[in-house]
């Protein structure tokens, strides 16, 4: 059959076609990525025999029945959710300022540079990156000597000790998981509040300013209602990302636990897969209610 | 002989949208036929057709007396020119001439040749190295009719081609296509919304509306007998009168039309003309158009309708502006009478504009 | 000071360079300790420079065996998701069928889903299957997320083209073979390419996933986090971290470049 007749009977039958391409991807996808999604679920339902610390592959509540009722399980959801609140809130402020200018201010090469400036950041491998802020906040490290040269240091001490978000040091307090948190994601939330920013015509300062607006309340009344939507999007990001870390708490780490390092911890010395699956679930369902409550903010316009 | 094309009771369906209802015609071979009609009125959809892109839901297109509902665009011999050129960006001006040889297996060297003709048919043969995007628009047109004609297609299908041009240019490009197909004798079949350009330059034009054919005709045919209020109005402009309107002025219901050229705009204290049809009104606005005005006078039946009036006639109007009472008059015989259309208005629409 | 909209408060301006500042010196720094002739502590600043460590770092057996595994698992990976991604991306890129929002869905869940859900569910998969944890698993993790990269890159430049110009091949006699060949391969050819670097950095540099499928099998990236707790050797580990942010930027940065709209070649009207 020569290649023509092939592409008529390919044009006459464009199911066939359709058909013909997908089969591959929807194979590797459903076997190997929603099987593995399946398997998890199904893992969340089984139990570890507390005797033989083996797996029991009989369906049961007992393992989701242990993540809710232990209070130390909720203390590790509660943590993880209120770190990335936090960081969602901070990574918003701190990007503000370069949104704007990068969208609203910056012209031509000025603009490509800010650009490019923001997303090298993101493309710099990840381990890098934690890495080198654990270095930095090391006992020895530059910010322990920055500040002891502008004479900070009992200002840093007061807030090392400061209870609940201090620590020995800033590589393992919660503060210095804070600033590390904050510095991985703000290129996710920079970017998409910059296309926002972006799309608002300049027409409407104009016409702000032509009523009388000052340029504080231009800001406030115009610019800032119509980013919300790159805000949300960006928040997307902030918040899964942090909810699912494990590895800047483990680095960057504090005593208390999250939720990624749960996971990866019951998986690993415990063997306990189940507890493993069932916590890794709780971060799937809050995500899921965090997108239909920025979907609301007209996120997924801005994405 | 056979037809170039014939439609047999083709239909296409978009969920409930009827694109083209049950349309049946012919296109001879040889002639310029125009595909007249607002946007979304399916004189696109059947112009892709014909060309293969989509294949009807019902009914059968042949081309030249053979059936070609199932063979694809690549076995037909028709070719386009597209809205947007569709333009290879990619090749140069004289590679895109020459794809259509190229893909068939002709030898570079041919190809190369013929292209450089066809480039030079339209003017273009300096330009063969360079890109399209560096070509301006009327440029591009001409290298996408190259790039048609290349493959002596039987029919060239034309879907708005001249649509981003500026008024100059698309007149003088007219007048070329127009030139162009005499001389090779091709069948071209063109699709616009210009009521003017149809006109100029096609053989017979088919006005569609809403996926129907209200009207298939010569030019001078489709503008002076114009069968439905949907043709009149739309192929020039005319003053359309049904329903409540109709038997206000007239005394029935049946629907007529009268061109604004026929109209003539007394004072009403002038003398009735005999066998004329006369409605009274107010003066809205004069148009001056320098070889003449067009006059809107609100009719006390209700709609505001205009008179176009030359220099000459408008010298026994002076005194009469805006505000001023008069009475719109014409000959019994020009009015046009019209057919009721699947497509026209209900009736209760004009009456809604009485006030 | 008169209002003008069009220049930026003096505040403004230095919060947004120093914000920028902020996102760079980081890595800056860990660059600058690559060379630094201490090796035992973060002191800063550097006492001396030296190259010293780069020879350090590669005499060591380990790094290489783990520099090979991570191109290797690259490679790999990058190869497969090229084939998937792209058989899909054209499958979905004018297709109008009912399925369509879903299977969107579908191909973009491996990076909406944080990589713990995705390791974590291959490892859950793996314990039922009773499948131990290999090089072949390693690169089946990747090659999801790959996909994807791939898969909304090409599918992006397909979604530019306008549909005319496939229908202008078929017109003029190419049938759906050399309309591929002639038209649309070389459009989409930046796409294509640009997709495999992503994937290739993406892969090279994973370790969210690669910690929960690698088993006993060390890439580069698993190296780096263990070295992490080690009190010695740091200044190989700068230099390892050197390598792995060339070897990742540098794909990156080219597809940037490759994948920004070129006026001359998208655009003929």
């Amino acid at each position: 059959m020569t290649v023509r007749a092939a592409s008529t009977f390919f044009y006459r039958r464009p199911n066939w076609y359709l058909a013909l391409l997908l089969v591959p991807p929807l194979l590797w996808f459903g076997t190997v990525y929603l099987g593995s999604l399946f398997a998890l679920l199904a893992q969340s339902f089984y139990r570890i025999d507390d005797f033989t610390a083996q797996i029991v592959r009989e369906p049961t509540l007992a393992t989701y029945k242990q993540l809710v009722t232990q209070p130390a399980n909720v203390d590790i959801v509660l943590r993880t959710l209120i770190m990335a609140v936090a960081v969602t809130l901070a990574c918003a402020i701190i990007a503000l300022p370069i949104a704007t200018y990068m969208a609203r201010y910056a012209r031509g090469r000025m603009k490509a540079f800010f650009y490019v400036g923001v997303m090298l950041p993101m493309w710099t491998s990840y381990l890098v990156k934690v890495y080198a802020w654990r270095l930095l906040l090391a006992k020895e490290g530059i910010i322990a000597w920055v500040t002891a040269k502008l004479g900070l240091t009992g200002l840093l001490e007061a807030a090392l000790a400061a209870p609940g978000v201090g620590g020995p040091s800033l590589s393992s307090s919660y503060i210095g998981m804070f600033i590390v948190f904050v510095y991985m994601w703000l290129p996710f939330m920079i970017l998409p509040m910059a296309a926002a920013l972006e799309r608002v015509p300049g027409s409407l300062l104009q016409a702000s300013a032509d009523l009388g607006a000052r340029p504080a309340q231009t800001f406030r009344n115009v610019v800032l209602p119509l980013a919300v939507p790159g805000i949300a999007a960006g928040s997307v990001f902030t918040f899964s990302l942090t909810l699912g870390d494990y590895i800047i708490p483990s680095v960057v780490g504090a005593p208390g636990y999250f939720i990624g390092m749960m996971v990866y911890v019951q998986q690993g010395t415990a063997g306990n897969i189940p507890l493993a699956a069932a916590f890794s679930v709780v971060p799937i369902i809050l995500i899921f209610a965090y997108l239909s409550i920025a979907k609301r903010f007209g996120a997924f316009d801005a994405l | 002989m056979t037809a170039a094309i014939e439609f047999r009771g083709i239909s296409r369906v978009f969920g409930d949208v009827r694109a083209v209802d049950d349309v049946s015609f012919t296109i001879e071979s040889g002639e310029f036929f125009a595909m007249l009609g607002p946007s979304g009125s399916g004189k696109t959809s059947c112009l892709r057709l014909v060309a293969g892109f989509d294949p009807p839901d019902r009914g059968q297109i042949l081309l030249d007396g053979q059936d070609v509902s199932s063979v694809p665009p690549y076995d037909r011999n028709v070719n386009t020119v597209f809205q947007d050129y569709a333009l290879f960006p990619h090749m140069s001006v004289l590679e895109n001439v020459a794809y259509g040889p190229r893909v068939r297996g002709v030898d570079a060297a041919t190809r190369t040749q013929r292209a450089r003709e066809m480039l030079d048919l339209v003017q273009l043969g300096a330009q063969g190295e360079r890109r399209p995007a560096q070509l301006s628009g009327g440029q591009r047109q001409r290298v996408a009719l190259a790039r048609a004609l290349i493959n002596h297609p039987k029919v060239l299908l034309l879907d708005e081609p001249l649509g981003a041009l500026d008024l100059k240019l698309r007149e003088e490009m007219q007048i070329e296509l127009k030139g162009l197909q005499r001389r090779l004798g091709i069948t071209f079949v063109y699709v616009t919304h210009d009521q003017g350009e149809a006109l100029s330059m096609a053989d017979r034009v088919a006005v569609f509306n809403k996926g129907k054919i209200e009207q298939l005709a010569a030019p001078r045919e489709l503008y002076t007998q114009p069968g439905t209020a949907f043709v009149a109005r739309f192929v020039g402009s005319a003053n359309v009168a049904e329903g409540a309107l109709a038997r206000a002025i007239n005394g029935s219901e049946k629907p007529f039309a009268i061109r604004a050229e026929n109209v003539a705009v007394q004072s009403e204290a002038a003398p009735l003309a005999p066998n004329s049809v006369n409605a009274p009104g107010a003066v809205v606005a004069v148009q001056y158009h320098g070889a003449a005005s067009r006059w809107q006078v609100k009719l006390d039946a209700g709609e505001v309708w205009s008179a176009l009036i030359t220099e000459d006639e408008a010298r026994t109007l002076n005194g009469l502006a805006v505000g001023a009472r008069v009475r719109l008059s014409w000959p019994r015989e020009a009015a046009v009478m019209l057919r009721e259309s699947p497509s026209s208005e209900p009736a209760s629409s004009e009456s809604a504009s009485v006030s | 000071m008169r209002y003008n909209p069009n220049k930026p408060s003096v505040l403004l301006r230095v919060g947004a360079f120093a914000g920028l500042a902020f996102m760079h010196i980081p890595v800056f720094i860990i660059i600058l300790y690559a060379f630094t002739t201490e090796d035992r502590t973060y002191q800063f600043p550097p006492p001396g420079f030296t190259l010293h460590w780069f020879e350090v770092a590669f005499g060591r057996a380990d790094i290489w065996q783990s520099l090979w595994l991570s191109l290797g698992v690259a490679a790999s990976a990058t190869a497969i998701a090229l084939v998937l991604g792209t058989l899909a991306a054209f499958a979905l890129a004018r297709a109008r069928f009912s399925a369509k929002d879903s299977l969107t869905v579908l191909f973009v869940l491996p990076i909406a889903l944080p990589g713990i859900i995705t390791g974590i569910a291959l490892l859950a998969a793996m314990k039922l299957a009773r499948l131990d944890a290999s090089f072949i698993t390693i690169v089946a993790g990747h090659a999801t997320f790959c996909t994807v990269i791939v898969y909304n890159n090409v599918i992006a430049r397909l979604r530019r083209l306008p549909p005319s110009w496939v229908e202008a091949s078929m017109d003029l006699g190419a049938d759906g073979m050399q309309t591929l060949r002639y038209v649309l391969l070389p459009q989409v050819a930046t796409a294509f390419l640009a997709g495999g670097m992503l994937a290739f950095a993406l892969s090279f540099d994973e370790i969210i996933v690669t910690i929960f499928t690698a088993g006993k099998e060390r890439t580069l990236p698993i190296w780096f986090f263990n070295e992490l707790f080690r009190p010695r050797d740091r200044p190989v580990t700068n230099v390892v971290a050197v390598i792995v942010i060339a070897v990742t930027l540098i794909p990156i940065v080219l597809a940037y470049y490759l994948t920004r709209p070129d006026d001359e070649h998208e655009t003929a009207r």
